[in-house]
């Protein structure tokens, strides 16, 4: 069956997008993103180096995938804005997820900042991609501001958390048009899978898959659980029962009259 | 507010009586917490903490891959002069120490720019002596203004400044700061710098937090080890890091614990400082602040270089010169120490791959 989902004008097929950093070499990235089957693989622009192309990260991103720069070390919608900028100038297309933090105990994404950035960006033209807390009235300015999606995080990233702001995950979901993609925290197949069920349109991982011993069957692992998740959720999970359906109900005694 | 407060709350604190009534749950239950208060930080530099090494050290490596990946950052120091008015009593650039004195001219650190970026690094630390007579600012900044043209990332390593002089390297493209406070103990520290304006504890003391105020991006702390006794010293550091975090949570702290080298009119350590005490403070440090920076230099060598990659370590120098215009110059000057790992970048690419870890060569972009 078909399902693609379509950001800024693309059909994508797969549903998991890579994160390239913490990878203990640049040349294992070509095989967990065969692996991975991911369409789209996010590269930090900080970590981007055209002046050395034998260690230049982008080099090792598969032709045919999307590239997502990121804004990793922008501290505010400004620096977000100019890295933006420099990554397209620099040829890596108009796609960015914009990542603003100014916490560095947590890595929590500056919502506020990344409102500002994503409008600022879009208005230029650029597919954004915005990285924030999960929060609805956000997602609500977001949205206006003219995201191609939101991409709330799952538990602080790195964490390997898994889904810890599900409920608030589960809002935007309800509540939000735009695809609900899950980015960071999430450290395991079946929690990825977990958020793919409840209707994530996507999952983005790094961590988990850089830094498992086999990063290259992790990808596939990952690629496995998304594609079960996104079909369960296809196929309409049975609603969750709070009780046991008892063999001798409580209302057995009424009849129809 | 300043650190100096936080340095005071502890001044009098008896270290001993603190070692001395720790137990092992009490060392155990600092390794498990995901947040680690001051005293469990303490704990862990603790003699009794040394029985824990191998816990302590499985935990800070899964914390480090955790938050850092399997990356180390590579950088290498460019000494632009060593003139310098101060007399620590440690360093081979003292006032009173008959070497001979130099500044790189603008075509000379060009020369020098060139041969680093030849290897391919993009994070530079420049580093003089303190002389605002020979190097002022405004050379400094004519420096940065050159090196930009081959670093993405340059960082200062000079005389504490104030808030506007951080500010307007900054906006001249600076975007890191190393200074070392070398002892917190502010007894020591005036022992061993007794005479120049490196006397004054409190500027240099507050010199990262003047950096931050105005801006930049991340700052590297560090005590001198051998100077003082390095438990205390080590928690002070951390402290140190901690305060400046909490207070400046958008910047990159980081920490060395660089430990004293033979120099020129060499002066021996005041305390010995071991690999075994050295690894203990790297995993203390780590585990009281999971995502801070840990710089290791070449003062190391290289067998403990590379054991320290999966313990902690972030960030390393290589292909490092002491001296100024140490890379091009036919008339090479004296370094401010020995190092003792005279690998080039490649070799320790190489070193660095061999352990399964990538080594990042631009991990900023100016902008």
């Amino acid at each position: 069956m078909s399902d693609p989902l379509v950001i800024g004008g693309r059909e994508l097929t797969s549903r998991l997008f890579l994160g390239t950093g913490k990878f203990a070499s640049n040349r294992l990235i070509p095989g967990a993103v065969q692996a991975s089957g991911a369409q789209v693989v996010t590269v930090a622009l900080r970590r981007v180096d055209p002046d050395f192309p034998e260690e230049n990260i982008v080099n090792f991103v598969p032709e045919g995938c999307i590239l997502m720069p990121n804004t990793s070390g922008a501290r505010n919608a400004r620096e977000a804005v100019r890295i933006a900028r420099l990554g397209r100038a620099a040829g890596c297309g108009n796609w960015v997820k914009i990542e603003i933090i100014t916490d560095n105990r947590y890595l929590l994404p500056d919502n506020f900042e990344t409102i500002k950035a994503t409008e600022e960006l879009a208005a230029e033209g650029f597919v954004v991609l915005p990285y924030v807390s999960p929060d609805l009235m956000v997602a609500r300015k977001l949205a206006e501001a003219g995201a191609a999606a939101v991409m709330p995080l799952g538990a602080p990233i790195g964490s390997n958390r898994g889904l810890k702001m599900k409920e608030m995950i589960r809002i935007l979901i309800e509540e939000i048009s735009l695809p609900v993609i899950v980015d960071a925290g999430i450290g395991r197949p079946s929690q990825a899978a977990e958020a793919m069920e409840m209707g994530a349109a996507a999952v983005l991982v790094n961590t988990a898959i850089a830094t498992a011993g086999d990063p290259v069957a992790m990808a596939r692992a990952f690629a496995l659980a998304v594609e079960a998740g996104r079909t369960a959720f296809l196929s309409g999970p049975g609603e969750v029962q709070q009780y046991a359906r008892a063999s001798s109900p409580l209302t057995g005694f009424l009849r129809d009259e | 507010m300043s650190f100096y407060e936080v340095y005071r709350r502890f001044k009098d604190f008896d270290f001993t009586f603190f070692f001395n009534q720790l137990t092992d749950s009490d060392i155990l239950r600092a390794i498990g917490k995901s947040r680690l208060s001051e005293l469990d930080y303490l704990a862990l530099l603790s003699p009794r903490a040394e029985n824990y090494l191998e816990e302590m050290a499985q935990k800070a490596h899964h914390l480090t891959v955790q938050h850092f990946g399997k990356v180390i950052l590579l950088y290498t120091p460019l000494y632009l002069a060593n003139y310098c008015v101060n007399s620590c009593v440690y360093c081979g650039f003292r006032v009173k120490n008959d070497i001979e004195r130099k500044i790189l001219s603008f075509e000379e650190l060009e020369a020098e720019a060139r041969v680093i970026a030849g290897t391919g690094l993009k994070h530079i630390l420049i580093l003089t002596g303190e002389s605002r007579k020979h190097s002022p600012v405004a050379y400094i900044k004519e420096c940065v203004g050159i090196l930009r043209k081959y670093f993405t990332s340059i960082g200062i390593e000079v005389y504490p400044l104030d808030e506007e002089e951080y500010a307007e390297l900054i906006s001249a493209g600076v975007d890191g700061l190393t200074i070392y406070q070398e002892v917190y103990d502010e007894d020591v520290y005036l022992e061993v710098h007794p005479a120049g304006p490196k006397r004054n504890y409190r500027f240099r003391l507050d010199a990262p937090e003047r950096a931050c105020r105005a801006g930049i991006r991340s700052v590297n702390l560090g005590a001198l080890l051998g100077l003082h006794e390095w438990r205390s010293e080590a928690f002070f550091t951390g402290l140190h890091a901690n305060y400046l975090q909490n207070r400046y949570p958008d910047v990159e702290v980081s920490m060395s614990p660089p430990r004293m080298r033979p120099h020129a009119g060499g002066t021996a350590p005041r305390v010995v400082v071991s690999d075994k005490n050295l690894v203990q403070y790297i995993l203390a440090f780590r585990l009281f602040m999971p995502r801070g920076g840990i710089t290791i230099s070449t003062r190391e060598g290289p067998e403990l270089r590379e054991h320290l990659i999966k313990l902690g370590a972030t960030k390393m120098s290589a292909g490092s010169c002491t001296a100024v215009g140490g890379r091009t110059g036919a008339e090479k000057s004296t370094g401010q120490f020995d190092i003792s790992d005279e690998r080039d970048v490649a070799a320790m690419t190489r070193v660095i791959y061999s352990h399964g870890y990538q080594p990042v060569f631009k991990d900023w972009q100016s902008i």
